[in-house]
């Protein structure tokens, strides 16, 4: 990767930097997104940098935007000398960016100088130089005070003139004297055969090379752009894809090389409470990435809604790309589920973007929803399926980019939601390229069993949270998801009509435990009733008996004290020792039932 | 060294007027030789129906665009129709006369 200098030592007029007490390469921005990401900075300042590739591959208009953007973001003014295109041309060519080249003309920043080479080779009658094209270009330069020279495509000279040692030596001599004047050019060139332009050129322009390539893979195509040479500083040494929009250039480097993304704790809900337990409670983390995976159709784009739908529930704004439905259609099935999205669409919380991925190649389809996303502000995306672009590239080719993507959401803050279509086998293998870029992973799919298929969430993994380790069932109704768990039993997990079956059979089971134990407590009552009743026999029994005892007792002199009158007479008969007083007070003394 | 070289007598009959610019730059050897050259095949194949126009792009650069001028010395014949140009210090006769087709071009 780029090790990237600070931006504030490539501004214009900057002195270089003092580092570690060496100066730094002193370095022109282009302004063009991206390209000074790459270059750490900018082009070389006050030296000539060399553009090559093919036909078509956007050098002139990479050059153009060089100029442009000096003009209008670094002030620095500008010279395009075109030895192909004549001035309306290239002015036509590049009015659709928006860059209003008649205006900076008019302006004094901008010289067009188209030299016409029409007439074929020329005569050559002796020794000659191109002072001519010197004279004219300082000129130019010195009419707008350019800081910035374009030369596009210088190598046509070789079209005009036979004698090309003169011409080779002459062009050294005028790279040397764009030098001289400080002015920081770009200089384009065709790609030759073996070699990177036509006519060898790099050998004379050695401090900045940069290549632009075209390629066409699996009928898409792609720009791309490599910082061949860079004498003196370091560069991204990748190749990296670039586009040409509406806006200009944009060069697409690893959004964030560094992963210094901010985190958030707070939680967003996935529309599904129940699916907001399994997580832990709350939901996703804000500006995650969630993958669900899943066979056809097992619900994914009914829970990317439902996640959509609860988003904008709490007024925020969603956006959802859709790679196989259109708007309407999605809108009807998710009505049906009573998923009610065309009121969120109404207020302009909710907007659609559906297009077939292979409209676009990948770096088109990413630029695409760089902007989107960035026009619409949204807190949700969802990309359904996201799994569709694996058709547009090669998988290492579509993982890059949804690196990238991921990152670019993620430092937005965005919580995103792709959903992934498996075929059928193994439901986790579709996510597997993407697998290790997403924060959490729900896998939907479907069970076979009891003569139907019933579909069964569970969350594969979810970086960050105590989530649920069970399998629930997932239900679609008329009031969108829910979730229901499932049975576990020797024949494996329970759903659809064998869950709902062992739910009757635990239902009744319980009812016939109650009918029991009601039975249990009604006897359990009776017979503390005969306890009672035996109880109160006994007490009364007792009762009668003491009452007999007591009036006994009362009535005291007839019976006791007339027999200890008889043992007093028989001890006075027989000589005996006086009796102990008798103390009969005492209840329990009385023997009870005449004993 | 902007200047311009015309005949003093009047065209001869039958004779069509030829009109050469010469582009150079400053009084550099290579320019003085170029239109000493000039002067010296004009006088021997135009005599009396020619007129050079000398123009110095170190005095008036922005003249260089007209006649999309690139090498130094370039010769530009303005008439006759159609407009031709050459390049070089037109130190080579031959190759002079052809370009200006006052010579049929070789066969190649």
């Amino acid at each position: 990767m780029s090790v990237k200098p600070s931006m504030a030592a490539n501004q214009p007029g900057a002195p270089g930097e003092q580092v570690g007490g060496l100066a730094r390469l002193p370095k022109t921005p282009t302004g063009i997104h991206g390209l000074d990401e790459v270059t750490g900075g900018g082009l070389p300042r006050g030296r000539p940098t060399l553009v090559c590739g093919p036909a078509g591959c956007g050098k002139t208009l990479l050059a153009m935007e060089f100029l442009v953007r000096g003009i209008v973001e670094f002030d620095e003014p500008g010279v395009f000398v075109t030895f192909e295109e004549s001035a309306d041309d290239l002015i036509a060519n590049v009015a659709s960016l928006g860059f209003d080249l008649r205006r900076y003309e008019a302006d004094g920043h901008l010289v067009i100088d188209h030299v016409s080479l029409v007439g074929g080779e020329m005569e050559e009658t002796g020794d000659w130089d191109l002072d001519g094209l010197f004279l004219r270009l300082g000129a130019a330069i010195d009419a707008v005070g350019a800081q910035r020279v374009v030369l596009d495509t210088i190598e046509t000279l070789f079209g005009a003139f036979s004698d090309t040692a003169t011409l080779r030596s002459e062009l050294r001599r005028l790279f040397a004297w764009l030098k001289g004047r400080g002015v920081t050019a770009v200089i384009t060139g065709e790609r030759g055969d073996g070699t990177l332009t036509r006519h060898g050129i790099e050998e004379y322009v050695s401090d900045c090379v940069i290549v632009l390539d075209h390629r066409v893979t699996e009928q898409t195509s792609t720009r791309r752009l490599r910082i061949l040479k860079y004498r003196g500083s370091l560069h991204g040494t990748n190749e990296y894809p670039f586009l040409i929009g509406e806006a200009g250039i944009s060069v697409l480097p690893v959004t964030s090389p560094g992963l210094l993304n901010t985190v958030s704790t707070q939680r967003v809900s996935t529309g599904v409470a129940r699916l907001d337990a399994m997580l832990g409670g709350g939901g996703f983390y804000r500006g995650s990435t969630v993958l669900v995976s899943g066979t056809a159709g097992t619900g994914k784009s009914t829970l990317a809604a439902q996640f959509c739908n609860a988003a904008c529930s709490r007024g925020e704004r969603a956006m959802y790309f859709a790679f196989e439905e259109s708007q309407a259609e999605i809108l009807r099935n998710m009505a049906s589920v009573g998923i009610d999205l065309r009121r969120w669409v109404d207020a302009g919380l909710l907007r659609f973007q559906c297009f077939r991925p292979s409209l676009l190649g990948l770096e088109a389809h990413l630029f695409a929803v760089q902007k989107f996303v960035t026009e619409f502000d949204p807190t949700v995306v969802v990309k359904d399926p996201a799994s569709d672009l694996f058709r547009v590239g090669t998988v290492a080719d579509v993982s890059a980019m949804l690196a990238r993507q991921v990152d670019f959401l993620k430092a937005k803050g965005v919580t995103s939601l792709f959903t992934s279509l498996s075929t059928f086998g193994d439901p986790t293998h579709a996510g597997e390229q993407v697998a290790s870029l997403v924060d959490t992973w729900l896998v939907v799919k479907t069970m076979e069993g009891n003569g139907e298929h019933n579909r069964i969430l569970s969350v594969l993994k979810s970086r960050g949270m105590a989530h649920s380790n069970q399998i629930r069932e997932f239900l679609l109704t008329g009031q969108g998801i829910e979730l229901a768990d499932v049975y576990v039993g020797p024949e494996g997990v329970l759903t659809g009509s064998a869950r709902q079956a062992q739910e009757a059979k635990e239902r009744s089971d319980g009812a016939a435990w109650q009918e029991d134990l009601e039975q249990r407590r009604v006897n359990l009552e009776r017979r503390r009733e005969s306890v009672e009743a035996e109880v109160a026999d006994l007490w009364r029994e007792f009762e009668n008996e003491a009452d007999i005892v007591g009036r006994l007792l009362s009535h005291g002199s007839t019976g006791v004290e007339d027999r200890a009158g008889q043992r007093a007479e028989q001890g006075r008969l027989r000589r005996a020792d006086p009796d102990e007083p008798a103390s009969m007070a005492r209840i329990s003394d009385i023997q009870i039932g005449g004993k | 060294m902007n200047a311009t070289v015309s005949p003093d007598t009047p065209i001869p009959e039958g004779k069509e007027l030829w009109y050469l610019r010469l582009y150079v730059a400053g009084q550099s050897p290579r320019s003085l030789h170029a239109l000493a050259n000039l002067k010296r095949l004009c006088d021997e194949y135009l005599a009396g129906h020619y007129e050079i126009e000398v123009i110095d792009l170190i005095e008036s650069p922005s003249l260089a665009r007209g006649d999309d001028i690139l090498a130094i010395p370039t010769l530009v014949r303005r008439l006759p129709e159609p407009l031709r140009r050459i390049i070089g210090d037109l130190s080579n006769t031959e190759r002079v006369l052809v370009g200006l087709r006052l010579l049929p071009a070789p066969l190649q």
